[in-house]
């Protein structure tokens, strides 16, 4: 499913966050990416949702090679990946209602009428009621904003799902409850899942394969 | 000179967590008495927000109550009740009493009503003096454009009364109390890694050596050895004597660094209990809290149905009612929090 092979990323040129980093999900598969704060298990994650251009390496996705990140990646390749950022206030906008920003992706792909019922039937996944779906995020907590963050990463059935500390500010029953909806999502589509985190017991739970991420030099 | 520190300290870098618990318990009055706390927010077009509904605990010196439950259970909001920090809308019911332990019996001092200080009070005696706050989110606690040593030195010099030429010193000692590197303190907020945020922030509450220091979620967003040093260290000054409440939805870190946990749901405290118990094989007796445990990784990673209750629509009974398997008829009214438990359908205490 996705392969990212030998990849160096950062920020700055001179002194890359990641250097030379290899890493396969396969099709279907959940692998957990356990490593300290700060050693760019983050970046990696950006780079496999093609957020962020490697200054080297290849990504391949679905068996085809990455030539453009963001906006420059073809909507299809780019479609096909759903992220779960760490801190849902940060990825959410302010003026939506969580209706709206479940819905944003089938908007900006031009699918709005088409994929309404499946955003009614992932908020109800992710426990959503009408209530909460009216309101803007400042006026929900972090977890429900998080499931709302959830079900918008998963509407337009990504084949592979990349969660960035999905669950670190969250209390144990959410994260149980959101890791359940990925997991039924992922029995039903059969789609991979690139787990970053820090929490070992957790990621050893959840995924099928844990692997150590390489502490960054310099 | 900084004043007195407090004695233990001497010890510093035992990273032991499990020492010290069942000592300080029950035996000094308590540093903070609260009593029927209640927080309404008035909103717009009529709508009260109930966020925190009759709470009452105490907390002694050298003792640590973890005060767990999900985000938005009004958790944070207690502890802005406590430190005067609520918003105008804010209205506050109940009594919380801060008081310095006296040195000796006829040293007592009266101390200070919380929920009624007026914010000179607040501002001169309570806050870094009488409580100290390890805030959430420590990089933004922190002035970005001022180093950590001035950041320390000033706040040295307020709180302390330092003169001028001892300052320097001070501020390396009171950075020493928290474990800040003496060669980080000329760095700026953005250059720190988050451990050493928290350590800058817990420094500075430990500056006027406050009784009572409340941290609110000091481990959120850090990895396990940070989270584990942190709560190390926050142990440590409970230890050292000072009165600990530490506000955090990460049971993890609850069960190592408390000596009893309350745990909060909709705005109501639940269920407290000695840590022991609540983490041990004795286990939580309210359901709610039974649910939170049974939802670790470690355990059975089940979520608890539902989603609490909104905060400006309570139900009448029992809050947890709606999501619980053990409700019946009895649940329409609200229990009320008696031997640790406030659950019409919890087991008895395995002691009692």
């Amino acid at each position: 499913m996705l392969e990212l092979s030998r990849i160096t990323a950062g920020y700055d040129r001179r002194a890359p966050v990641i250097r030379d980093v290899s890493l396969t999900v396969a099709d279907g598969e959940a692998v957990g990416l356990l490593g300290p704060s700060g050693c760019g298990k983050s970046t990696l994650a950006r780079v496999a949702a093609l957020l962020h251009r490697p200054e080297a390496g290849t990504v391949r996705l679905a068996g085809e090679t990455v030539r453009g990140y963001r906006f420059r990646a073809p909507r299809a390749l780019r479609t096909s990946v759903g992220v779960v950022f760490q801190q849902p206030r940060l990825a959410a906008d302010p003026r939506l209602t969580l209706r709206e920003l479940i819905v944003e992706p089938a908007a900006a792909t031009g699918r709005s009428r088409e994929l309404a019922g499946r955003a009614a039937e992932l908020a109800e996944a992710t426990g959503l009621g009408a209530s909460l779906l009216r309101r803007r995020p400042h006026e929900v907590s972090d977890g429900q904003l998080q499931r709302a963050c959830v079900a918008r990463a998963l509407l337009l059935s990504p084949t592979l799902l990349v969660c960035d500390e999905m669950t670190a500010m969250l209390d144990a029953s959410t994260t149980a409850a959101l890791v359940a909806v990925v997991e039924e999502y992922r029995r039903q589509h059969d789609a991979a899942l690139l787990a970053v985190g820090h929490d070992r017991v957790l990621l050893r739970r959840w995924c099928d394969r844990v692997t150590e991420f390489p502490t960054a030099e310099g | 000179m900084t004043g007195p520190g407090p004695a233990g300290l001497n010890g510093e870098t035992t990273n032991d967590t499990t020492s010290g618990r069942e000592r300080h318990m029950g035996e000094a009055p308590a540093v903070l008495t609260v009593r029927g706390l209640s927080v309404r927010f008035l909103m717009p077009g009529g709508r009260e927000v109930a966020a925190v509904n009759d709470v009452s605990f105490d907390l002694a010196p050298g003792e640590c109550l973890a005060l767990v439950g999900e985000s938005g259970c009004g958790k944070s909001v207690l502890a802005s009740a406590l430190l005067g920090l609520l918003p105008a809308n804010a209205r506050t019911r109940g009594t919380a009493h801060l008081r310095r332990p006296a040195p000796t019996p006829d040293a007592a001092d009266d101390g200070v009503e919380l929920l009624a200080a007026s914010e000179e009070t607040l501002t001169r005696r309570v806050r870094g003096r009488l409580a100290g706050l390890v805030p959430q989110s420590p990089a933004a606690h922190l002035t970005p454009v001022r180093s950590v040593r001035s950041q320390l030195e000033e706040t040295v010099r307020e709180l302390t009364g330092t003169p001028r030429a001892a300052l320097r010193a001070a501020a390396e000692a009171a950075a020493a109390r928290a474990a800040f590197p003496a060669d980080h303190l000329d760095r700026y907020p953005h250059q720190l890694s988050g451990g050493l945020a928290q350590r800058a922030t817990t420094a500075l509450a430990l500056v006027a050596d406050a009784p009572l220091l409340i941290a609110d979620e000091p481990t959120t967003g850090l990895d396990r050895d940070l989270v584990d040093r942190t709560v190390g260290e926050l142990r440590r000054h409970a230890d050292a004597g000072h009165a600990l409440l530490v506000i955090t939805h990460d049971l993890a870190a609850a069960e190592r660094i408390a000596d009893r946990v309350a745990v909060m749901y909709a705005g109501r405290l639940v269920e407290v209990a000695p840590a022991q118990d609540f983490f041990g094989t004795a286990g939580p007796r309210h359901p709610y809290a039974h649910g939170l445990l049974e939802a670790l990784p470690e355990r059975s990673f089940t979520p608890i149905p539902g989603l609490p209750p909104e905060l400006d629509a309570l139900p009448a009974g029992c809050a947890f009612a709606d999501r619980c398997h053990l409700a019946t008829d009895r649940c329409a009214t609200s229990p009320t929090l008696s031997d640790g438990v406030a659950c019409h359908h919890a087991p008895e205490r395995a002691d009692a």
